[in-house]
């Protein structure tokens, strides 16, 4: 076992628990618009870190510069899509949960 | 590291299902939307992750990529759709 095997198990198991917390949160929250606060944001993370691992267990070459790649296009594509749906359900008068209306 | 690469596929593939579940009885259309959209997630890295299992990463690292797309052009066009069409 290399060392730079167990950083990157280090890491994907740091990215396994995001996508943990992101799917409890998708589960428990009440209401559309804090679910996406849960997904949109620990999805995101989440595939930095495990591709961050799976980068430093494969070496630089040029696999890795496409999983750099995937990073990138998700970093720009998924805050996106949380923004247009949210924007879309704000524009169509669904109402945002708060503690004592239910 | 092949043991650990399944036990992590395993363990998302847990994930995908467990948000299924908001899928499948999402009250309203949005939930569904958001939940297919962290589905669309979690398959990607399910996919590369594939890919290492089997030794053959530059096959699915291509397929993972234009799964991103995808996943990203069908979460705003049903965004967009949904918004014309007037309900959420």
């Amino acid at each position: 076992m290399v060392i730079r095997d167990i950083i990157a198990m280090l890491l994907i198991l740091i990215g396994c628990f995001f996508f943990l917390t992101s799917a409890i949160g998708l589960l428990r929250f009440p209401d559309m618009f804090t679910r996406m606060h849960a997904t949109g944001k620990c999805d995101t993370l989440a595939v930095l870190l495990v591709m961050t691992g799976l980068i430093i267990h494969h070496g630089i070459n040029l696999d890795s510069f496409k999983l750099l790649l995937i990073v990138v296009f998700i970093y720009i594509a998924n805050p996106t899509a949380t923004h247009v749906l949210s924007r879309a359900a704000y524009r169509l008068g669904v109402q945002p949960w708060t503690k004592d209306k239910k | 590291m092949k043991s650990f690469f399944l036990g992590v596929d395993i363990f998302l593939c847990l994930m995908v299902f467990l948000c299924l579940y908001r899928v499948v009885f999402g009250p309203t259309l949005g939930d569904r939307i958001v939940a297919t959209g962290a589905i669309g997630t979690k398959t990607l890295t399910i996919l590369v992750i594939i890919g290492f299992l089997y030794g053959r990463v530059e096959m699915f690292l291509d397929i993972s990529l234009a799964y991103a797309l995808l996943n990203f052009i069908g979460t705003l066009a049903a965004a967009k759709y949904f918004e014309a069409k007037g309900e959420f």
